[in-house]
């Protein structure tokens, strides 16, 4: 475990009575360093934990809100779900699709954006919706979600 | 005239703990660790009929009883994965009324003897996670949790733990495993997790809305709670409406209440110019029920005679717009996704039930695909490890008991709009 971690990693050891407990916050602890769970922060975490990598695999591969490939710096994923799709998630997934010129688990040329297909986000009652980085946009339209993409980019063109 | 429980002071910023104590929040705690033996809380809450709010319905105080008294620690984990589709209550609780669930925790802990309870939170609800960190942090500096929690001897930790996204993980054992830090497996049951949980160890799995009516049990009485709503499943009830009504939300009512109340009056009723089609009950778990229900109540027993579940208390409401074959190819494919793979005939039913769908949908449809939707059905229900199998038929055969035409429509080329609904 790179020295970095290894605070935050001892810490969440505590909070368990097992430290094979400790495997999905390790996971995300490299995800969050990292911006993925490459293969080098999958023997980070088993390492620590004194497992093989293929246990740490394993378990990594099972999740989906682990990114197992590199991601853009937004992460948009999009329920797509029955009481989304009822108030048409499926256009909204289009709609960016086509602004962004990539389909679902794609990432634009530029880094900036990934879009993933997703299912139910458990905020049905102001459907539909969508995360970016596991914040809640509610209640989209293809102008709301027009505006959040430009707010986005406004947003990382200021942090270069 | 019903006032609310779960939802009471929610516009005053309950997760500041000065707000949540200034309408008596932790009153039940006090009373319970000062006031009352373990035992006495285990049985106001029995006395109570609370029933789970997660979707099995089981009675929370039974539950609590079935841990032996052996000598080795316990556990309680919150279920707060709320991954079934239609369902948004828990997370309304989470991030607008964490003390009452805290306290619920606590109360619940004391009940049991544990001194340890995790929060698995579904990995979406980052924001949630959040929000009970700062306010377990928030509690233990008063004295609500930590060690001797109001200088009594109780002592409780709370740790939250994220899940990373898997519907599975919402099924108890499943649970237990993700929280192991292994694959969201279901477990083989016997044994319980009453007898063995985490770690091996007798534990309880509550949902977050079952923990958050505990606090007003132990402080209005078992009598009060029992006397809302039907007796044989009594209490409030956060009953989380989606799909194409006016006003679309969570409604905090009594169990009992009816389809027609809350749909057409509470939720507002359809949109101009649509009818009523169909509604799932108790999220998308649950068989779809149609016109001549709209007048069963809202609860386990009625629900469940209705032919459908109440499961969640997730209504999900379809108008005249909706094509049933396409709702269910889309239900399909999340159960065929979520499905963990452990156990043969859900895996493979599932995928198969989602290519008959996908391919009456694109226009080349069998006439024998009906049948054979509900033969692959029949090879599923009842035959899995966890509900999950039986969760992916239930509106697929209510969808072919209700609207054959719709799939006969599909079989004479008559497609649907290629949408869910227009």
């Amino acid at each position: 475990m790179r020295e970095a971690l290894m605070a935050h990693a001892r810490d969440v050891l505590t909070r368990y009575p097992d430290p094979n407990s400790a495997m999905l916050p390790l996971l995300y602890l490299v995800q969050e360093a990292d911006g993925w769970v490459s293969p080098a922060g999958l023997e980070e975490v088993a390492s620590f934990l004194g497992v093989a990598p293929a246990v740490a695999e394993s378990v990594a591969s099972f999740y989906t809100l682990l990114q197992k490939r590199p991601v853009g710096r937004y992460v948009l994923q999009v329920c797509t779900n029955l009481s989304c799709s009822l108030l048409g998630a499926e256009h909204l997934l289009d709609h960016l699709g086509r602004k962004l010129g990539i389909g679902p688990g794609e990432t634009t040329p530029d880094g900036l954006f990934t879009l993933q297909s997703v299912e139910c986000l458990a905020e049905c009652g102001q459907a539909p919706v969508l995360q970016v980085n596991l914040d809640f946009h509610s209640g989209l339209t293809p102008e709301k979600v027009d505006a959040l993409l430009n707010a986005l980019r406004k947003e990382a063109e200021q942090d270069v | 005239m019903f006032e609310p429980v779960l939802t009471r002071g929610i516009d005053r910023d309950l997760t500041r703990i000065e707000n949540y104590v200034a309408q008596g929040g932790f009153t039940a705690l006090t009373k319970a660790v000062r006031e009352l033996t373990p035992q006495q809380v285990v049985e106001e809450v029995t006395r109570s009929n609370l029933r789970g709010r997660g979707g099995a319905g089981f009675p929370a105080g039974r539950k609590w009883g079935f841990l032996p008294q052996d000598g080795r620690p316990r556990y309680l984990a919150c279920n707060a994965d709320e991954g079934e589709p239609g369902t948004f209550k828990d997370h309304l609780l989470i991030d607008r009324n964490p003390f009452l669930l805290l306290e619920g925790i606590a109360i619940a802990c004391y009940a049991i003897g544990a001194h340890h309870a995790f929060i698995y939170i579904r990995g979406e609800f980052l924001t949630g996670a959040r929000i009970l960190e700062a306010s377990i942090a928030a509690a233990r500096s008063r004295g609500y949790l930590g060690e001797r929690i109001l200088g009594g001897d109780f002592s409780l930790e709370v740790t939250v733990h994220r899940g990373a996204g898997s519907y599975e993980c919402g099924e108890e054992t499943a649970l237990l495993e993700s929280l192991e830090g292994k694959r969201g497996n279901p477990r083989l049951k016997p044994p319980f997790p009453a007898v063995a949980g985490a770690y091996g160890m007798p534990t309880v799995i509550n949902n977050v809305e079952t923990l958050c009516c505990v606090p007003s049990i132990v402080e209005r009485g078992a009598a009060w709670f029992a006397g809302i709503g039907p007796a044989g499943s009594p209490g409030p009830k956060l009953f989380a409406v989606s799909g194409l009504v006016r006003r679309p939300g969570n409604y905090e009512l009594p169990m009992g209440t009816t389809l027609r109340e809350l749909i057409f009056q509470h939720a507002g009723g359809l949109r101009e110019g649509r009818r009523f089609k169909a509604v799932l009950p108790g999220g998308s778990s649950s068989p779809a029920l149609v016109e001549e229900h709209l007048d069963t109540p809202l609860d386990f027993d009625s629900v469940a005679r209705a032919g459908s579940m109440f499961g969640s208390g997730a209504v999900m409401v379809l108008d005249d717009s909706v094509c049933m074959v396409r709702a269910a190819w889309r239900l399909a494919e999340f159960y065929r996704d979520e499905s963990c793979g452990k156990c043969t005939p859900c895996r493979e039913g599932t995928y198969w039930i989602t290519a008959v769908l996908e391919r009456l949908e694109a226009g080349g449809g069998r006439e024998e695909d009906p049948a054979l939707l509900e033969h692959l059905a029949g090879q599923i229900g009842t035959r899995t490890f966890c509900p999950l199998g039986d969760a992916a038929i239930g509106f697929l055969l209510s969808s072919l008991k209700y609207f054959p035409e719709e799939y006969a429509a599909h079989l004479r080329g008559e497609t649907c709009r290629r949408e869910v609904a227009s």
